[in-house]
């Protein structure tokens, strides 16, 4: 067959919408400091405050309410570390509340900085996920108490796709009097989402992971809601994030949102299609295997499945020399030697989390790929597994 | 620096890994003179080698393997069966890591852990031979020896711990928890550290 080119990761980062890659390309040469007075700072200020509106209007806010950071990284680092300024200021009682609660399975981005803040006196609990990766509302309502300061949930998970039900969440936090934050790296631009239906108080964008560039996010803080700068030292995005503007990051950022709102409502159903068609055809083509993740509260583009008795690096590389791009759960692949803390918390053993691949699919992706990948995938398969002294027929590590 | 388009891993690497040579066929070893298993599931990595034996010269004429691992451990037990066919056993029960490593053109520094299952499991099979021939007085045991005493940590255990990334005594104590007690292995451990450090990652 033929080799092609098939991009199945685009949970990890995005291809660049080519209309962004035009208007960032247009605007390549304005320089301009947003802070300046003269023409050159206004007319790049009036694109920041555009791509503002952009981002807001995308998510239901007011343009007050949307901070330009860095990355997501940097918005969920924000969030947590309102936790180390203890001063009423920034959280008002928040000597009283001093708990953050979180779960098994977000992104390491919160949970190391969670770590960290324990080791600096915050008390930090964390949520179970059920074998779906879905939380247990009755498990974080026996948390939530009068100590309770924050609690962060995400969103979409990026490793298995698994939907979380942020609004009921939302609600039942706001009851103890908690502040909610959510993650929605994953979520934003693939599913509806409105801050003011969700309830939420924090909300985390990225821009690369919605066809826009690297190294410009955006965080969503309701109004009037207790805040403090994680980067000080400057009077930019009205003194809640230090540092001369990322214009052209924050121009394509903008202008990604403009596009995921005029595409995103038709792609689910497409991208639903196709991972149906990849599902059903591994189905039908690989023994002994287990699908990871929620069979239905899932994003439309993601597909996790363990592989019984390969392991996952070995596969990726396989599929690389074919021009497949996917990722894996694989410790191998990590640089460490733990596998997926992710399906970990799903209660999958670690021989099943070493073998899993996720194949994550996204705007560009067609049914030729698909099919590209079910004649590719199961011989690739096939042949770790002659060689794997884990596999025996008919036995699925479950 | 990685040019676009280039692999993480050398270009013989890169070749065992695309073309593994002398993978065991089926699950049936009775054909063999020696069977030797290490590793285990949970950790990512396990790992068979089977050799055939000329019994009057202790000469390995053949030796092949199955593993549940990554590239690196199949393309490091590819290239050391290649290597070691030939070799007395002897010969081939000194073949380190490090040996491996260099044959394959360099692995990583996250990757050496990988590539050491290999010839762990070529000396289980040397050893199984010997078992097997009534030559028990060859087996040479690759027996831990306990360095810590208060938190029961060996030598082995050090090994491995270096081979997960440790670099400083401090790091070793992270992941072993050694010399926390009494603190009188510092000496000792601090000396193995520098050994394995040597032999794994020559420095």
């Amino acid at each position: 067959m033929a080799e092609m080119k098939v991009y199945f990761d685009n949970n990890a980062t995005t291809p660049l919408h080519p209309e962004v890659k035009k208007e960032m390309i247009a605007a390549m040469e304005m320089f301009g400091n947003p802070s300046s007075m003269h023409s050159y700072g206004r007319e790049a200020k009036a694109n920041v405050e555009d791509s503002r509106r952009k981002v807001a209007e995308f998510i239901g806010a007011g343009e007050q309410e949307i901070v330009f950071v860095g990355s997501g990284s940097e918005a969920n680092n924000t969030v947590l570390s309102l936790f180390i300024c203890s001063t009423s200021q920034c959280i008002p009682g928040t000597r009283m509340r001093s708990t953050i609660i979180t779960t098994k399975i977000e992104h390491p981005c919160v949970l190391e900085t969670s770590e960290c803040l324990a080791h600096r006196g915050v008390k930090v609990k964390y949520l179970d996920v059920d074998r779906y990766g879905k939380i247990d509302l009755d498990q974080l309502a026996g948390m939530l108490g009068d100590d309770v300061g924050l609690v962060s949930v995400m969103m979409a998970n990026n490793e298995i796709g698994t939907v979380q039900d942020i609004e009921a969440i939302s609600a039942l936090v706001h009851q103890s009097g908690a502040l909610m934050h959510t993650d929605a790296v994953q979520a934003v631009g693939k599913l509806p989402v409105d801050v003011c239906k969700l309830g939420v108080d924090f909300l985390t964008i990225s821009g690369h992971k919605i066809y826009g560039p690297k190294g410009v996010g955006a965080l969503y803080v309701r109004q009037g809601t207790p805040y403090c700068p994680f980067i000080r030292g400057g009077h930019q995005e009205k003194g809640r994030r230090a540092g001369t503007e990322n214009t052209l990051g924050i121009l394509g950022l903008g202008k990604a949102v403009e596009m995921r709102a005029l595409e995103m409502q038709g792609e689910e159903a497409r991208l639903l299609d196709l991972k149906r068609a990849l599902k059903r055809g591994i189905e039908e083509r690989i023994d002994d295997i287990v699908f990871n993740g929620h069979p239905t509260d899932t994003l439309a583009g993601t597909l996790n499945v363990s592989f019984s008795g390969v392991e996952g690096e070995a596969v990726l590389l396989y599929l690389d020399l074919a021009g497949i791009a996917v990722s894996t759960g694989s410790a191998c692949a990590s640089g460490s030697l733990d596998p997926s803390h992710v399906l970990m918390a799903t209660g999958v053993d670690a021989e099943r989390a070493h073998g899993s691949i996720r194949f994550s699919l996204g705007r560009e992706s067609t049914i030729a790929q698909v099919e590209y990948v079910l004649d590719v995938l199961p011989p690739t398969i096939q042949r770790i597994r002659n060689m794997s002294t884990a596999y025996i027929k008919g036995e699925v590590h479950a | 620096m990685l040019k676009a388009g280039e692999w993480a891993y050398s270009d013989t690497l890169k070749e065992h890994f695309m073309n593994p040579k002398n993978i065991l066929q089926g699950e049936n070893t009775d054909a063999f003179d020696g069977v030797g298993m290490e590793g285990n599931l949970q950790c990512g990595d396990q790992m068979m080698v089977v050799i055939k034996v000329d019994k009057d010269k202790e000469l390995i004429t053949d030796c092949q393997w199955k593993t549940y691992g990554c590239a690196s451990a199949i393309a490091s037990t590819s290239i050391l069966s290649e290597m070691v066919k030939g070799k007395t056993l002897e010969e081939a029960f000194n073949v380190t890591p490090k040996d491996v490593a260099k044959e394959l053109g360099g692995l990583p520094d996250n990757k050496i852990h990988c590539s050491v299952l290999g010839d762990k499991a070529l000396r289980a099979a040397i050893n199984n031979f010997y078992t097997r021939n009534g030559m028990t007085d060859k087996v040479k045991q690759e027996q831990a020896k306990i360095v810590c005493q208060c938190m029961n940590v060996t030598d082995h255990d050090i090994e491995e711990a270096i081979l997960e990334g440790a670099r400083t005594y401090l790091e070793l104590q992270e992941r072993t928890k050694l010399g926390t007690v009494c603190g009188q292995c510092k000496d000792e451990a601090e000396s193995l550290l520098e050994k394995f450090k040597h032999i794994h990652f020559g420095v």
